[in-house]
């Protein structure tokens, strides 16, 4: 038996976490779930396309398919995204949670995300591309485990993201009323935060990082419009496993949930990898709704 | 001199339904002032109009003369207006030290560490629990530090929805006992409680709210006494002369 679903379990899970990381701010924060947020990372791989296409190509860095065009047209995808993502807040969800009713935001999520799928298809059509077509080698790196630049690289990435991100929330002014707000917006207004802000910031994280997520989706595998879609329900999943609203709680979600679809395929089969988010997203709403990390409603 | 001015405050949770229908009340520098009125009289919506929490359709608020009426909720705070809500008054999934720290978010970065521990030398419970999760503290603690948090601004009026409900008589001899070391200190309180008695004990002046609007407004320490208090309180009388 090869351990290397471990591996590749781990890489699927980075991906999933980082992208859950937005799924769940976005529920504690703004009470709603977010259906277009796959889409953001779909918008995010193909923003950095474009942004690599304008520095003329990426070169190889060493070993790895991508070099330092690449790194730079993420970091301008993830502004890019966070910009759509702000626009589309203004323009549509922001005015439907005036009314009150999340309802009514999470089905207009529904069309936004549609919407946006659509929009990509038009620009970019349905074939897959790629950042780069070179085939990389991939190196034993012990107990019959496999690993190529490309998926370390991302690897590392994921922790410097997942470790800022955390040490945001945690540590930072911003981060502690994005806390606040979430346990209580009333008294959040009393004691000074400003929710415009908190809700700006909200948006900003979770769509960049989205980008992040969809980048290294589109690096490691490909870029299409219909990735983000793909990736929705283990997204929701993990944040749903880890517990609405905890950061930690989503990045390990999406390490169980890219673990367990990784060790579907190498011991169940290949075509059961997709049930396996629903069943852990069922197991966890019978057994423990609040999830791993989450409090229950008081 | 009055500090905060309310002139015919309307305002209610749902457009053309209002709670509070034309209050008028003022509070004068250093001088607690106590909001009674029965059940439904409007108490805690009228205060939660003047921190911006329930929407105004008609009236006025002035705080040191200067019109807050449209201020939003979070930028009262840095006029100078401190609320502590009755009920959920603290972040309870974090610790003492960051419900403090994110209620001095709105002070300079320099002063914010001075101010954090200048809250725990007037409040030294607090000060040994300051890494404890904020929901594991008692119902009295909480007051406190509800209490604490809206002092860390320096703000010049504090207004208090029912700070004894759910505490113990021993708990809430202690939050007003503070109450008035708070006031000793400069501070305006505007203080909405059920316990009349307690309230009226501390108290400087006395608002009797019925349906909406003043109906009595007189010296808190004989108010107690007064006939009209229970009148108001039963409904027998819905205006005094």
């Amino acid at each position: 038996m090869t351990l290397q679903f471990l591996l590749d379990g781990l890489i699927a899970g980075s991906m999933i976490g980082l992208g859950a990381i937005g799924v769940t701010l976005t529920y504690s924060i703004l009470r709603f779930s977010n259906f277009a947020h796959g889409d953001f990372m779909a918008w995010g791989a193909y923003a950095a396309l474009a942004v690599v296409g304008v520095l003329g190509g990426s070169t190889p860095m060493g070993p790895l398919s991508f070099g330092l065009p690449l790194l730079l047209a993420m970091v301008a995808a993830m502004g890019l995204t966070a910009l759509l993502a702000l626009a589309l807040d203004a323009l549509l969800f922001a005015r439907l949670r005036a009314r009150g009713q999340s309802i009514i935001v999470v089905m207009a999520s529904f069309g936004a995300s549609m919407a946006l799928r659509s929009l990509l298809e038009f620009l970019f059509t349905s074939q897959p591309t790629y950042f780069s077509r070179a085939i990389q080698m991939a190196q034993p790196v012990g107990f019959g485990m496999r690993i190529t630049a490309d998926q370390g690289a991302l690897l590392i990435l994921t922790l410097v993201l997942v470790t800022g991100m955390h040490l945001f929330v945690q540590r930072s002014r911003r981060g502690r009323e994005m806390r606040a707000y979430s346990q209580n917006p009333a008294l959040a207004q009393v004691v000074g935060i400003d929710v415009a802000a908190v809700v700006r910031a909200t948006w900003v994280i979770g769509a960049a990082l989205a980008c992040a997520s969809g980048v290294m989706v589109g690096v490691l595998v490909q870029i299409r419009p219909l990735m983000g879609l793909d990736l929705l329900l283990p997204i929701f999943a993990a944040a749903i496993l880890g517990g609405i609203g905890s950061v930690p709680g989503a990045v390990l979600g999406g390490l169980i949930i890219g673990l367990s679809e990784a060790a579907a395929v190498q011991f169940v089969g290949a075509e059961w990898r997709a049930a396996v988010a629903f069943v852990i997203l069922m197991a966890v709403l019978l057994v423990r709704p609040m999830g791993l990390f989450g409090v229950a409603e008081r | 001199m009055s500090i905060l001015q309310v002139r015919e405050l309307v305002a209610g949770y749902e457009p053309g339904l209002s709670i509070v229908k034309g209050a008028s009340i003022y509070a004068a520098e250093a001088e607690i002032v106590v909001i009674l009125g029965p059940n439904g009289a409007g108490k805690s919506s009228l205060i939660k109009a003047i921190a911006g929490l329930v929407t105004i359709t008609g009236g006025q608020v002035l705080l040191d003369g200067v019109d807050i009426t449209k201020v939003p909720a979070h930028l009262k705070i840095r006029a100078g207006l401190a609320f502590v809500p009755q009920t959920d008054n603290i972040f309870p999934l974090m610790t003492v030290a960051e419900n403090l720290a994110v209620a001095a978010g709105i002070l300079p970065r320099a002063q914010t560490a001075a101010r954090i521990d200048e809250v725990f030398v007037s409040f030294p419970d607090l000060a040994r629990q300051r890494a404890l999760m904020a929901g594991s503290l008692s119902g009295g603690q909480r007051q406190m530090l509800a209490v604490a948090r809206a002092l860390i601004v320096r703000p010049r009026v504090l207004m208090l929805d029912e700070p004894s409900a759910g505490l113990s008589p021993k708990l809430v001899e202690q939050v007003f006992a503070q109450l008035c070391d708070i006031r000793q200190a400069g501070l305006t309180i505007v203080l909405v409680e059920q316990n009349a008695r307690a309230a009226l004990a501390i108290g400087d002046r006395a608002y009797v709210l019925v349906e909406g609007r003043e109906a009595h407004e007189g010296p808190a320490r004989t108010l107690w006494n007064d006939p009209i208090l229970a009148d108001l309180y039963l409904g027998q009388r819905r205006h005094a002369s």
